[in-house]
């Protein structure tokens, strides 16, 4: 018998043992599963290069895809503002599900809505549903703001939001002069990324449209969809305060995702006030970090006569020193002296570990932005981002890739997939094998099909805790990364060596 | 046996009286009218002199199944979650298509646990996420002929896929879609299996209907469609809605073969169509979460004339009714097995009782969970020596909360379909020592200093089932609870305030 109360075995261990073994393989037995020469037949196949491009041939079916739907986006930057809550008009279960992602990315609540559209919705129309749901979204959870995205059904059907909030307030469902902004985001249209701008830029216009600026002092800034939001957020918030920067986070998520154990549950914690949000109308400048989470925003922007500019994820020393660059330009604050001595300790510790990084080479995937601030910053470590993936990357990103590559030695053996899955990158691992692998918690499927170590940098991440609690933006998360990168090579470099007496003269103490 | 020596404890049915109005003070008076039939308190009943079963304990009348109110955060996902997440997604040897936009497959994507043999992507396909990613022009133009591609590429790249379902997201049904046209087409022109299945989203008013969907697929695209190769045996059974969550089904199926039974199908945790196929051949359908499947047994009973019947795996005491109650099936060579099972466990469960029951003795538990867990936990926990204060449902019906009587005490707090206001505010006022429910509840209630175990996903631990499982189930509920972090949550300074 396995099991005993001293030593009490859950799954990972339990069902190795004989007991178990035997019963699953008398199981086996039973299933009319394929014979196991058949199985390995086929899955040497899965990784030839006949296979390949069979696969990279493929249409119209969609594998392992690295990207999620518009909703997501939406309720991730509506996160980000004081006492809002995201109400999305649809199918309630997708709001399920954008709950359960968040909070198992980020180990922290996740409270939103949904106005539970069901098959009579589906034929009349959800406005009841928008009416009902308003006020009790607004007597039970006392929001400042409801911000309302929608889901596929409600785009189906074709709802219109700006009428039916407008009927709403005039039911009493709201106060009329009570901010609901609102953005419809189709998830059969881009995808997360997408979301975040469409829903940042409802609320902008639900407190900018109809107005002139007066332009100030300030810059506005826009992070981005970023699991590593509550990190990062803080860190370019000190950088900003070290350079004496007036600025408005547009949206900022930092203590939403991350509120302190206490006691007290608080549904709404920090975001961005809504007064700096209209007051953001103002600044002289708006800056994202992330191209591709607000294009529709930034033009928006821009047509209040605001300079504006955009970044991909500021990410490593290049990344980093145009970060800092384009905020000085654009407030006009000098660089200060005690980020530039960041810089060089950043500088300092790629030097010293060079010897481990230089010649590694590298499958990288993610959102179009942090894939292009990851392989510029392997590539400044010497080694070769030798597969970028977006499965939401377009053309356009594609040859801002093919740029990047051009502009480093490094570059040279690289190459670019833009709305390929992660189906796909198992050919290309399977086939062009990488040291490296650099994704979410997908990708730990091909850790173990491809045999490649991963290294989880990017949003979801589900089975490792509390990354996103540390920048990896600016000089400080540069350094993180590094480290994280090292750690990740010389602990496969220690499990390769540690056999006594067969490998561990290589087992060395100082690396 | 019970493992209780102590007296019953009590709830305190008044409090839990006055918890509830003060929760639905808080509503606009239409909602609150509809929320009110929701939330109750168990009821002392009268036995019934002449009942066949033990009587209930209790009477949980509640409303259920009743479509959510907009804006009160419900809890509830939806009908392709309850089809493509719950019933079909485990069926290991085929491929699960998520038709339509991306965003289900990708967040339902490896989130249910449901533990398999099989070499993933190549003759097994569990933990993979597959989708027609429907774009704009699949909307406005009909996505049937992507899907025939789809289907297309399927059987190019993954050749040994012995069937494909296809979990119509809720565009499908909405765009006017024929996916069982595709589906008989492609099966003419291929042989294999398709199964179209209408789980939309917007169908019904949580996960159930979508169970009940995936049911009817099952019966209408899957039964007596090929001819079955199998050797019937006198012992054949079929455990049906175990979905081997952490390994649920195995730590069942081992306890089942001791005793002499042979499985011959396992719904649908770790099963391969073959399993499903040949169900019918056995002599009884054994139905661990009677919610996601109950259709399909009433369907076999219907047309093979197969028996069915209730068990409940959590727990020492409810294990052991169950072993017996399957063996009083079967001959008396079973039966004399079972209680040679039950003896050769009695020392693990006497030293899990021993080491943990102290530990955990009198400790409050709120629970709010799916389909069966609401009331088959509850004896698990009673073993022990904890304390059920409250259950419900997200997607229960009738039936469920009738069956709950069987388990709660008298004044227990019921909610069906609760909001997060609502569980916020009960979990304030009862301050339980244990709060059990899902990924979304875990965090507002850890928040609050109060312990939390998931338990859809069993927080990645498990199994739960069975005798195994139960020493694993009484070691994480201690954890939960006696972890120090719970006292850390003042700092010092504010102590003396």
């Amino acid at each position: 018998m396995p099991q005993s109360a001293d030593k009490i075995l859950d799954h990972a261990p339990l069902f190795r043992e004989p007991e178990y073994r035997e019963m699953l393989a008398r199981k086996g037995r039973e299933e009319g599963m394929p014979s196991n020469e058949e199985t390995q037949k086929v899955a040497d196949w899965t990784k030839s290069w006949d296979y390949r491009e069979k696969n990279l041939a493929r249409k119209s079916l969609t594998v392992n895809p690295a990207k999620a739907c518009q909703p997501l986006g939406a309720v991730f930057v509506a996160a980000g503002f004081e006492k809002t809550l995201s109400f999305v008009h649809g199918s309630q279960g997708c709001v399920a599900y954008y709950r359960s992602h968040l909070s198992r990315h980020f180990k922290e609540p996740s409270s939103i809505v949904s106005s539970s559209m069901t098959e009579d919705a589906a034929v009349f129309g959800g406005l009841q549903n928008m009416i009902d749901g308003l006020a009790n979204t607004y007597a039970l959870y006392s929001p400042k703001m409801i911000a309302v995205s929608t889901t596929c059904m409600a785009e189906v059907i074709g709802d219109d939001l700006q009428a039916f909030i407008s009927t709403a307030k005039q039911k009493g469902s709201v106060p009329a002069d009570f901010d609901v902004p609102f953005a419809h985001t189709p998830a059969f249209v881009g995808s997360h990324v997408t979301g975040y701008d469409n829903m940042l830029k409802g609320i902008l216009e639900n407190f900018w449209k109809g107005k002139t600026a007066a332009p100030g002092t300030a810059i506005n800034i826009i992070p981005g969809f970023d699991g590593f939001a509550v990190g990062n957020n803080r860190e370019l918030k000190r950088i900003l305060d070290e350079m004496g920067v007036e600025y408005t986070i547009l949206s900022d998520v930092a203590d939403q995702f991350d509120t302190p154990s206490d006691g007290e549950f608080r549904m709404y914690d920090g975001g961005t006030s809504l007064a700096a949000t209209a007051e953001a109308i103002n600044a002289k400048a708006t800056l994202s970090l992330q191209e591709y989470c607000s294009q529709k925003t930034l033009e928006y922007a821009g047509a209040f006569g605001q300079k504006i500019a955009s970044l991909h994820y500021p990410l490593g020393v290049a990344g980093t020193d145009e970060l800092l660059q384009t905020i000085s330009e654009l407030s006009g604050k000098p660089i200060p002296d005690s980020l530039e001595k960041e810089r060089g300790r950043l500088i300092d510790a790629m030097a010293d570990s060079q010897g481990w990084l230089h010649g590694k080479t590298y499958a990288i995937y993610g959102d179009p932005d942090f894939v292009y601030g990851m392989a510029r910053f392997i590539m400044e470590t010497g080694g070769e981002p030798r597969h970028c993936l977006a499965t939401n990357g377009s053309k356009a990103w594609a040859e801002q890739m093919r740029g990047l590559f051009a502009s480093s030695p490094f570059g040279a053996e690289c190459q670019v997939w833009p709305g390929k899955d992660l189906w796909h990158m198992r050919s290309l691992l399977a086939t062009e094998p990488v040291d490296l692998l650099i994704g979410n918690s997908y990708g730990k499927y091909l850790e173990r099909d491809c045999n490649v170590p991963l290294i989880r940098l990017a949003f979801p991440i589900f089975d490792r805790h509390h990354h996103h609690r540390f920048p990896v933006w600016g000089y400080q998360g540069g350094l993180r990364v590094l480290v994280t990168l090292l750690d990740k090579i010389l602990d496969k470099l220690d499990d390769d060596t540690i056999e006594p007496g067969v490998t561990d003269y290589s087992y060395d103490l100082t690396r | 046996m019970t493992y209780d020596e102590e007296p019953a404890y009590q709830n305190d049915g008044d409090f839990h009286e006055r918890l509830i109005a003060d929760v639905l003070a808080a509503y606009p008076d239409k909602s609150r009218k509809r929320r009110q039939k929701h939330l109750s308190t168990a009821k002392a009943v009268d036995a019934p002199a002449e009942a066949e079963d033990a009587p209930a304990l209790t009477e949980c009348d509640v409303k259920s199944n009743i479509k959510s109110i907009p804006g009160v955060m419900t809890v509830r996902g939806c009908a392709y979650a309850g089809s493509k997440g719950v019933v079909w997604g485990p069926v290991k040897d085929m491929v699960h298509i998520s038709h339509g936009p991306v965003g289900c497959g990708q967040y339902s994507w490896s989130q249910r646990r449901n533990y398999y043999i099989g070499k993933t992507g190549v003759d097994t396909f569990v933990t993979m996420q597959f989708t027609s990613d429907f774009q704009e022009k699949d909307i406005v133009f009909g996505g049937d002929k992507k899907l025939e591609k789809v289907i297309d590429e399927i059987g190019e790249l993954f050749p040994l896929a012995k069937g494909i379902s296809i979990q119509s997201e809720c565009p499908i049904g909405l765009i006017g879609d024929d996916i069982e046209a595709v589906s008989r087409k492609k099966h003419k022109e291929t042989g294999r299996t398709i199964v179209p299945v209408r789980c939309e989203g917007f169908r019904g008013v949580s996960q159930s209907l979508g169970h009940h969907i995936a049911n009817d697929a099952i019966r209408d695209w899957v039964f007596d469609k090929r001819e079955v190769e199998h050797e019937a045996g006198p012992y054949d059974v079929n455990v049906i809605g175990d979905y081997n969550i952490g390994g649920d089904a195995w730590s069942s199926r081992i306890l089942l073969e001791e005793m002499g039974l042979k499985v011959v199908g396992n719904w649908s945790g770790d099963a391969t169509l073959a399993e499903i196929e040949r169900a019918p051949k056995a002599k009884l359908n054994l139905i661990h979460c009677y919610r996601s499947m109950n259709y399909i047994c009433r369907h076999m009973e219907e047309k093979y004339g197969m028996p069915w019947l209730e068990y409940n795996f959590f727990g020492p005491t409810q294990i052991a009714a169950g072993l017996r109650k399957i063996a009083a099936f079967f001959d008396a060579t079973i039966q004399e097995n079972a209680e040679k099972v039950i003896a050769k466990y009695q020392p693990l469960v006497d030293a899990v009782i021993a080491k943990f029951k102290p530990r955990l003795k009198g400790k409050k538990v709120m629970l709010y969970v799916g389909g069966l867990r609401p009331r088959h936990v509850v004896n698990a926990y009673e073993d022990l020596g904890m304390e059920i204060a409250g259950t419900g449902y997200e997607f229960g019906h009738g039936d469920d909360y009738q069956r709950t009587g069987h388990y709660v005490k008298e004044g227990t707090l019921i909610y069906d379909d609760v909001t997060s206001y609502e569980l916020e505010k009960f979990v304030e006022g009862i301050r339980p020592d244990l709060v059990g429910s899902g990924i979304k509840e875990k965090y507002p209630v850890q928040k609050m200093g109060i312990p939390f175990r998931q338990m859809h996903s069993w927080d990645y631990s498990g199994p739960y089932h069975g005798y195994d499982g139960f020493a694993i189930f009484a070691r994480d509920m201690d954890l939960a609870i006696n972890n120090p972090v719970w006292g850390l949550f003042k700092a010092p300074w504010k102590k003396a305030a």
